[in-house]
């Protein structure tokens, strides 16, 4: 069950240009955090703390049930995720979580496709954990604009799978877009996992359909309450039924959803 | 602390305490109850209801300001049968009172709405007149008094349920649609709904909402809405619900002052899902702290300043 507590910052980073990585004690929701699940973050203010108002929603980069942490990495984009930068440890951290519907894993699946762009890759990591401790094959695709923004490089080498990156300015891996890769994909997929931004997936998306293989978005979108009450956040949906489509709470219903019926702002 | 009396009658809707969920902004309060005791509310306005479900407006729905939020949801919701149906029974046992929020786009859309929830078991309905008037130009029901007034009268005839009116803040003089639409039957005023606004992304140079423009709530409409409920105050003779940027119990003792019975909590539900029980609990130590035995003491003492 979700809940909201107070708890200090044990420590904050810069890890990359504008990238920021935060750890939290929290062991009351570590303990329920599933991989792909996020949390609703805003700082604690003296006083109301009316300006930025809302929270933030930020996925989970580290689950860690024994130490009782969680690590968080974002992107300095606005006001909000600027004030949070600015945080170190000590400071206070009001925190909702676990929230929404995080990544799952069949047990049908052998050959895994997982591809991250940007901030995207950040959640990524405890799955891609998880497919190679459950013996998956996994082939990782990873996209930044540049080396220094490709998230968690250095752990991932040292996980047993097939890992290609591509950076915009090639300066690391191949210089263009990571879905480049997809073209050249010798063998056969049987899932994908994806994260990152909206043209990214999309081009994946297409892909799957085409090349018939079933998969996982992490969806990004405006987020209000987190709670599944104020309808902000919703993502257009495939289904079956009258108008082919419908609105989906990506607090709740997501932040995951099926690749393939996600309809990205077309 | 000595207990004080919190119960407040609304013309008729009695509440087990004056904080109430704004429209909106708490779903059908089943959302919130990881976060807050539910039967310890007062009232719950379920999110805004109407004839046929409703997908909602393209996103990005929200944007925030400062102090504040623009939202233009666009009134997704299941339908008022959904809500019969399915929801309904769901919380109709809690201590809360559930008051439905109702919207049309034509006076007979409400006047069928009403008629629907009059044979269920909620215990009062919500009019929304912030909607558009799709036979006038889709002109705001609530920014005329005499369209306000012929909406008051079309769900009167429907049901006996207790009626709230919430009303637009777009308005030239709020005072009169309030006398307009208390002359009309309702029996409870809500005030003050969103203020229309527009944030515009300067890199895209396109408004950032999808709708354009939306409904601004938080902090930063206070004042507004203090101002507003303290005119409607002496402008009427039934019981006004005041809302409009209340985050903290300082904020919501304001609005009693300013000649409120009870208090809606909005926007600050997202800001931290256990508000209402942080106001309600500096509620009852204010009044303690002041020697007042009654919330209702406390209604209107900025009034007669």
């Amino acid at each position: 069950m979700a809940q909201r507590v107070i708890k200090e910052i044990i420590d904050q980073q810069k890890i990359g240009p504008g990238y920021f990585k935060l750890v939290i004690k929290v062991p009351e929701i570590v303990a329920q955090a599933k991989i792909g699940q996020f949390v609703h973050i805003k700082w604690v203010a003296e006083d109301s703390g009316a300006d930025p108002l809302l929270r933030r929603p930020i996925s989970l980069n580290r689950i860690n049930p024994a130490e009782g942490t969680m690590t968080l990495v974002y992107r300095v984009v606005g006001r909000g995720t600027k004030v949070l930068s600015k945080l170190t440890a000590g400071d206070k951290l009001d925190i909702m979580g676990p929230l929404g519907t995080g990544f799952s894993i069949s047990e049908d699946t052998n050959r895994v496709l997982v591809i991250g762009g940007g901030v995207g890759i950040a959640p990524l990591y405890p799955l891609v954990n998880e497919l190679v401790k459950q013996n998956k094959e996994v082939i990782l695709l990873l996209g930044a604009e540049s080396a220094e923004e490709v998230i968690d490089l250095s752990s991932f080498e040292e996980f047993d799978l097939e890992l290609k990156v591509a950076t915009m300015d090639g300066s690391l891996g191949r210089e263009g877009f990571v879905t480049d890769y997809l073209a050249e994909l010798e063998q056969e997929i049987d899932y994908i996992y994806t994260c990152g931004p909206m043209p990214m997936m999309k081009v994946i998306r297409d892909w799957a359909i085409d090349s018939n293989v079933a998969g996982q978005a992490s969806l990004e979108e405006r987020m209000g309450c987190g709670t599944g009450a104020c309808l902000s956040c919703v993502c257009q949906v495939k289904i079956d039924g009258k108008d082919g489509w419908t609105y989906k709470k990506a607090c709740t219903a997501g932040p995951v959803f099926p690749l393939r019926e996600v309809i990205f702002d077309e | 602390m000595s207990k004080v009396n919190l119960t407040v009658d609304l013309n008729g809707l009695e509440l087990q305490n004056p904080v109430t969920t704004a429209s909106g902004t708490f779903g059908f309060g089943q959302e919130y109850k990881n976060y807050v005791d539910l039967d310890k509310l007062g009232g719950v306005m379920v999110k805004g209801t109407t004839l046929q479900p409703k997908k909602g407006n393209p996103t990005p729905r929200i944007a925030e300001t400062p102090a504040g939020m623009l939202n233009a949801i666009g009134l997704q919701n299941p339908g008022v049968d959904y809500f019969i149906e399915q929801i309904l029974p769901e919380i109709k046992d809690k201590e809360f009172k559930t008051i439905v929020n109702i919207s049309g786009n034509t006076i007979e859309d409400y006047a069928k709405l009403a008629a629907k929830l009059a044979k269920t078991e909620i215990d009062a309905i919500e009019i929304n007149i912030s909607c558009p008037n799709v036979k006038k130009g889709g002109l705001a029901f609530g920014t005329e008094a005499d369209m306000a007034a012929s909406v008051v009268q079309a769900v009167r005839a429907e049901t006996s349920l207790p009626l709230i009116t919430k009303l637009s803040p777009n308005v030239v003089d709020i005072t009169e649609i309030a006398q307009a639409v208390e002359e009309a039957g309702t029996d409870i005023i809500s005030l003050i709904n969103t203020l229309l606004g527009m944030k515009i992304d300067i890199e895209r140079q396109e408004p950032i909402l999808a709708n354009k423009v939306g409904g601004l709530s938080g902090p930063a409409i206070k004042p507004v809405a203090v101002r507003m409920v303290y005119q409607v105050a002496q402008a009427v003779d039934i019981p006004l619900i005041g809302m409009g940027g209340i985050s903290t119990v300082e904020d919501a003792i304001e609005f009693f002052l300013a000649g409120a019975n009870a208090i809606s909590v909005g926007t600050a539900n997202f800001v931290n899902p256990e508000v209402t029980m942080e106001i309600l609990a500096g509620l009852e130590e204010y009044l303690n702290e002041h020697d007042y035995q009654d919330v209702n003491q406390i209604v209107g003492k900025a009034m007669n300043s």
